[in-house]
């Protein structure tokens, strides 16, 4: 099936009107070394039918483990009303429809998401979302450079307790704009940024500092204090957050110890927690949220509630011109558009969990990560890494290396987790576990018995 | 028929210049930019202390139809930015050549810049047919 609808006729006419031989000449001013003539490693199309064996196939050997990884996604209930609902026709869609004369429920629904976004992270401002946590890290950061104009360094402080794919993908979105990411070092003892090691950059044009919060072991970040040392300093901050922990933990807007003037920057982080399935690593959305102040620095699209000729209330983008159909060139971001679908889900996830149903999912996925890690810890050749509070992830220590270990276990139908030794090497072997309101203690007890098995067996090896 | 003070300085670019009594001068867009552009609803000022290079943006005005930049005629150090611009952008529309003034800087080196004056720059909002 074409799904282009224009015929060769038409295609002919329309290239005749404007004087051009063939289609590829319009591409002619795009130099050839920029060019791509074909995608490396993408193959022929196949047909339907072969498309739905495969994937078929692929899920199969996919299996049902029982996953104990996080890192970044993770596995929550989803009630089933939520795609139900994401589904029907009136939302289900290869493309946002914008236009307000059109797709008023659409943009009512954005516009709800975008609320309830301000609401968790405490922020006065949320656009209609990005493409993932880890390229909305990358586009807060250009924000804040758009923003500080105080500062003209474009140096950004960056942990390295930050997502270490975050911390890649924003340096590909924003280091070709010039900015430069300082990766600031942690405290191996306590698995997060200690405040007092931010002294040696006083007096330092510092753009902005990012702090992801739980951070990327888990842990609880002193957000405070960091926040305190950079908004004394007209240093911008960034939050990445996780939007279940925002039922638990203070959010953003609220970070710092003073009344007047507080609260992080921007917020950003990803959504797949509210309703989106792992589904092998995506789709998934990323979220951002802001102050007021810095509105205009948004990315992506922002709908606003108005009124029409008539007085009635409707809903419509609005702020459009930072974007690229208004500021070509200068529009602050070439994000023009927000992942709808996911936005959908998640924002019927919100609403049927409610804040008091989304407090009890982070209690349950903080107390079963604590049942997890004391599991555990009781087994031999196994240890709590980090001393210090941790949300619903923690890295634990092994005796031996990890990676042969959680083969071991994959082979039982386990997941364990994520080595961290290729990121970081300095731990040694350490593994970060995750258990949410998904696991019983059941599953805890399987996970920590299957564990105890493969670490006497790789002894014995 | 747009506004064209004499006693002023203009760019091609259309934005005014006023030389002031300490020897700063003051720049903001003159009365056609602000009819060609519509009511305006933002306007993004610099910083004091920011050194301009002439030619180079330092504003970004945004109306109900287009966001578009200012550029500053001479090579300087900002003095000052018209703060009051934040609450009310519409100054911009209703008293282009005071109450919307956008910057005050201190031009560096002694030569003017090549600016046009209020005659040459009515001859050229005539050809663009302004």
């Amino acid at each position: 099936m074409a799904f282009i609808p224009h015929t060769r006729e038409d295609v002919e006419a329309m290239l005749a009107a404007i004087g051009v031989d063939s289609i590829e000449q319009l591409f002619d001013e795009i130099p050839a070394n920029l060019r791509l003539s074909a995608l490396a490693g993408v193959p022929e199309a196949l047909s339907e039918m072969e498309i739905g064996r495969l994937m078929a196939e692929r899920a199969r050997l996919d299996g049902r483990p029982l996953c104990f990884i996080g890192a970044g996604a993770y596995e929550h209930h989803i009630p089933a009303a939520v795609w139900a609902i994401a589904t029907r026709g009136e939302f289900y869609s290869a493309y946002t429809p914008y236009q307000a004369e059109a797709s008023q429920g659409t943009l009512q629904l954005l516009y709800e998401y975008q609320t309830m976004m301000a609401s968790l992270t405490d922020m006065a401002v949320s656009n209609a979302s990005l493409y993932d946590g880890a390229s909305a890290m990358g586009e807060a950061c250009l924000m804040a450079v758009r923003a500080n104009r105080k500062s003209r360094s474009r140096r950004i402080l960056v942990p390295t307790t930050v997502h270490p794919h975050y911390r890649r993908a924003a340096a590909a979105v924003a280091g070709n704009q010039g900015l430069v990411f300082e990766e600031l070092p942690y405290c191996t003892e306590e698995g997060c940024i200690p405040p007092g090691s931010l002294g040696r950059y006083d007096g330092q044009d510092i753009t902005a500092l990012v702090i992801q919060q739980p951070n990327f072991f888990g842990r609880l970040e002193d957000v405070d204090a960091l926040c305190d040392w950079a908004r004394a300093r007209n240093i911008l901050v960034i939050a990445v957050v996780n939007p279940t922990s925002l039922a638990v933990l203070k959010p953003p807007g609220q970070w710092g110890s003073q009344d007047a003037n507080k609260g992080a920057d921007i917020a950003v982080g990803e959504g797949q927690p509210l309703g989106v399935p792992l589904s092998s690593g995506g789709p998934y959305f990323g979220f951002m949220t802001a102050r007021m102040e810095h509105v205009r620095q948004m990315p992506g699209r922002i709908v606003g509630r108005t009124v029409d000729v008539a007085g009635r209330a409707g809903f419509t983008l609005t702020l459009q011109a930072r974007e690229q159909h208004i500021r070509r060139a200068k529009a602050t971001s070439n994000i023009c558009t927000n992942q709808g679908l996911l936005v959908t889900a998640a924002t019927v996830y919100l609403s049927l969990m409610g804040p008091a149903g989304l407090e009890r999912v982070a209690a349950a996925s903080h107390a079963r990560t604590r049942e997890l890690v004391a599991a555990l810890s009781r087994v031999a050749g196994v240890r709590r890494l980090f001393r210090g509070p941790v949300f619903h992830e923690e890295a634990i220590a092994l005796d031996r290396p990890v990676a042969p270990v959680l083969e071991k276990l994959a082979a039982r139908g386990i997941i364990g987790g994520l080595d961290l030794t290729e990121h970081y090497p300095e731990l040694g072997p350490a593994l970060l576990v995750c258990a949410t309101e998904t696991k019983t203690t059941a599953d805890i007890e399987r996970y920590a018995g299957a564990l105890a098995e493969c670490l006497r067996e790789a002894r014995a090896a | 028929m747009s506004n064209v003070p004499s006693d002023l300085k203009y760019t091609k670019s259309h934005e005014w210049l006023r030389t002031l009594p300490d020897g700063t001068v003051e720049v903001g867009i003159t009365d056609h930019a602000q009819h060609a552009l519509g009511d305006l609803v933002f306007v993004e000022v610099p910083e004091a202390g920011r050194k301009l290079t002439a030619g180079e943006a330092f504003a970004v005005v945004e109306s109900v139809k287009a966001a578009s930049d200012v550029y500053s005629p001479v090579t300087g150090e900002v003095t000052a930015s018209n703060a009051a611009l934040a609450s009310e952008p519409e100054a911009i529309n209703s008293d282009s050549y005071g109450k919307g003034w956008l910057m005050r800087l201190r031009p560096a080196g002694a030569s003017p810049p090549a600016l046009l004056s209020a005659a040459e720059y009515e001859k050229l909002i005539a050809e663009e047919g302004g």
